[in-house]
């Protein structure tokens, strides 16, 4: 008894600290898209916002200065961001990415300058170290943003512009200055995000440290439709999912076993894009070419042969001894539940209407 | 003169992404001219450093055409770097099933293989977005993630061999592999990996070029891209073109596990791309979403890849991660190069248009 409480107050508590990065970020996310700019480029404001972080509360030994330094690094990345894809109109994903591939570098390139390292600063002693204030801050963030999304002239402005610009403009709205506004709190957000990573979850920045926590951020926030309460339901998940491939780690489970749990999954989610095809009332009449029908249909009937065969051959033996959950079955939990979202099961998922249109103000 | 603006653009943002790549050089004490000036002595200098270039330039020549083809038909497909990780393990794994097939039969199955693997995952973006009208964006994000989990599960359990402390399967068949050129031009050692791949990504420039412009299903897909109602308007199924734009798109993408593995590495290893499917949004952006501009801007980045490691080993200060910088300055000024058209309608050098 007093294991398994045990075991549930560790479980909470890690998926506590692996939530709030993706939190951050996400609801960073949430103001530049409800504005209707995509924000694929969360991933690079957070390493922007790691990196400063680490290094300026390595110089100054005060971890407050340094996450202030570190939002104000997420905040001038987004500002360039948003330059790019409001004032010129540049494709948003496009240059969400360039910025990803930008703080690849950049903070690679100036610690090797700066500390003579291979992409990572020195340690931070503990005492400068900040491990609990960005948890309270991401959950106390998420009260704040339903405030001011749904009881705020600014919010109903972020949201009026996200959903119809035109109408906003005419309404007297500064279309492009509400933009320019959600994408640079959205960096704020997310350099938070990643400066809990370098100084609360580790005590230096090391390359590319958010390892894709950008993007599942991303995954959360469509998951949760674009909503505070619901994004911090999906970064829980998410984080539960986390937490549980850590807590999983060396435990064992007989073989049989575990494959019926991954086939019962499996045959879910197939399951359910089954049903989700069912429920599309128009019928489509457009058939597909007979190459890419042939292709698919025999790409997947050789998978399914082979994994079979390797299943039989493999002994009866075999299925009765112990192994431990491969990591990587928890890991994708995240990424195929937002491809079963998107694809329109469990209510709609629908994105800001003008989300990724720049805005051309009529003359 | 439609040449010239076409060309015009891409190469002030190059000119622009050195100007502010050098800055940075300079800010951290280093001269710029020499760091630049390794980097292009080292891609050019003849055998070893272009054998080298073009070496790199290859899967970059793949994963360009790869997103200029789905650009082409209105998509964006980030997800090349998963749909080439499906493909080159798909090539490992038929390597180390049918080790005994003769060569003559193996290579170009392995290749096949390889091939039908990319298609295969980048058809599922296509076939979730034809479908559910879900946007492919996200879903080639999330597949790539998911490649790498179900790609490292493989490796790490079925495919290592046991004791390897690197996250890779055994060695693929000799018979699966395909030559390298420097048995083949003189002077060109054969240490450098540079192999066939090579003729196969300048043979797929000239397909996808006369796929998309000279057939009717090419005209189908480029009709989608620019206008899909007008193209349904027209007979055209768009929802079918979106699946094969994307099929053709990874297919192209899957290429690269023929270059990596039946080339040059005869393994697959985790994670061994180093953002290859990410540059070739780059790569793909820089040529105009055209074959042949793929080409040159493929070499350019080439270049830039070769000339990273000499910039790290011979200055004092600069890392290869200069290269990192240079290479999203160049995506970025070529998404944005409306600002150089403010800039030089501004100086009056252009007409405001």
């Amino acid at each position: 008894m007093n294991e398994i409480i045990t075991l549930i107050t560790i479980l909470f508590f890690t998926t506590l600290r692996l939530t709030t990065p993706l939190l951050l970020a996400a609801l960073g996310g949430l103001y530049s898209e409800r504005s209707g700019v995509i924000n694929i480029a969360l991933e690079g404001l957070m390493l922007s916002g790691a990196f400063t972080t680490a290094a300026v509360t390595y110089y100054t030994g005060n971890p407050w200065i340094g996450l202030l330094c570190g939002i104000g690094a997420g905040s001038l990345v987004a500002w360039i961001y948003a330059i790019f894809t409001i004032k010129f109109k540049a494709d948003q994903v496009v240059s969400g990415t360039a910025i990803n591939i930008l703080m690849l570098g950049l903070p690679g390139f100036l610690s090797g300058a700066l500390f003579l390292s291979s992409g990572s600063t020195p340690q931070i002693p503990e005492d400068n170290q900040m491990p609990y204030f960005p948890i309270f801050m991401a959950f106390v963030m998420v009260a704040v943003t339903w405030y001011v999304l749904y009881r705020t002239p600014f919010g109903l402005r972020l949201r009026a512009v996200g959903e119809n610009p035109s109408a906003a403009d005419a309404a007297g709205v500064n279309v492009q200055k509400i933009r320019y506004a959600g994408v640079i709190i959205s960096g704020a957000l997310a350099a938070i995000g990643g400066a809990y990573l370098s100084i609360g979850q580790s005590s230096l920045f090391t390359r590319g440290m958010t390892a894709g926590r950008g993007f599942i951020a991303l995954a959360a926030l469509i998951f949760g439709k674009w909503r505070p309460v619901q994004t911090m339901l999906a970064c829980l998940l998410f984080g539960f999912t986390e937490a549980l491939t850590i807590q999983l780690q060396g435990i064992q489970f007989i073989r049989w076993k575990l494959f019926l749990v991954v086939l019962i999954i499996v045959i879910a989610v197939i399951a359910l894009f089954v049903i989700r095809v069912g429920m599309d009332k128009k019928t489509s009449n457009e058939k597909l070419p007979l190459w890419v029908t042939v292709t698919l249909g025999v790409t997947t009937f050789l998978l399914a042969a082979y994994v079979t065969k390797r299943i039989i051959g493999v002994g009866k033996e075999y299925w009765f001894t112990q192994t431990e959950i491969p990591v990587q079955f928890i890991q994708i939990i995240p990424y195929v539940l937002t491809i079963v979202v998107l694809a329109g099961f469990i209510g709609a998922s629908r994105a800001p209407k003008a989300l990724g249109q720049p805005y051309q103000k009529e003359r | 003169m439609k040449l010239l603006r076409e060309i015009l653009f891409p190469l002030v943002a190059v000119v622009a992404a050195f100007l502010i790549g050098g800055i940075l050089i300079l800010i951290v004490g280093d001269n710029p001219l020499t760091a630049f000036g390794w980097l292009i002595s080292s891609a050019f200098s003849y055998p070893v450093g272009i054998g080298y270039t073009l070496f790199y330039t290859t899967p970059l020549i793949f994963t360009g055409l790869a997103v200029a083809v789905a650009f082409r038909c209105g998509l964006l497909n980030i997800g090349a770097e998963g749909q080439l990780y499906v493909a080159a393990f798909a090539a490992a794994w038929i390597g180390l099933s049918a080790a005994n097939l003769p060569m003559i039969l193996l290579a170009p199955i392995s290749c096949l293989i390889a091939i039908l693997g990319g298609a295969f995952w980048g058809a599922i973006p296509g076939v979730l977005k034809a479908r559910f009208g879900s946007h492919e964006v996200i879903n080639t994000i999330m597949l790539n993630f998911i490649a790498v989990a179900i790609l490292g599960y493989l490796t790490q359990y079925h495919y290592r061999t046991a004791g390897d402390p690197i996250m890779q399967t055994a060695q693929i068949s000799p018979n699966a592999h395909v030559p390298r050129l420097g048995q083949f031009i003189p002077g060109m050692p054969e240490f450098i990996p540079l192999n066939f791949a090579f003729i196969l990504a300048l043979l797929a420039c000239v397909f996808v070029y006369v796929f998309l412009w000279k057939t009717k299903f090419g005209y189908e897909i480029r009709a989608t891209g620019l206008n899909p109602t007008a193209a349904e308007y027209g007979g055209i199924a768009p929802r079918k073109q979106i699946v094969v734009a994307m099929a053709l798109s990874g297919a192209l993408a899957g290429m690269v596990g023929i270059h990596e593995v039946l080339g040059y590495r005869y393994v697959y290893q985790d994670s061994f791309s180093a953002n290859v499917g990410f540059t070739g949004i780059a790569v793909a952006l820089l040529g105009r979403n055209h074959p042949l501009g793929v080409l040159f801007a493929a070499f350019f980045f080439g270049v830039l890849e070769r000339g990273a490691i000499p910039i790290d080993a011979f200055t004092e200060k600069v890392s290869k991660d200069i290269v990192d910088i240079l290479k999203a300055l160049v995506i970025l000024f070529v998404a944005g190069e409306a600002m150089f058209r403010v800039l030089f309608s501004k100086l009056g050098v252009m007409k405001e248009q």
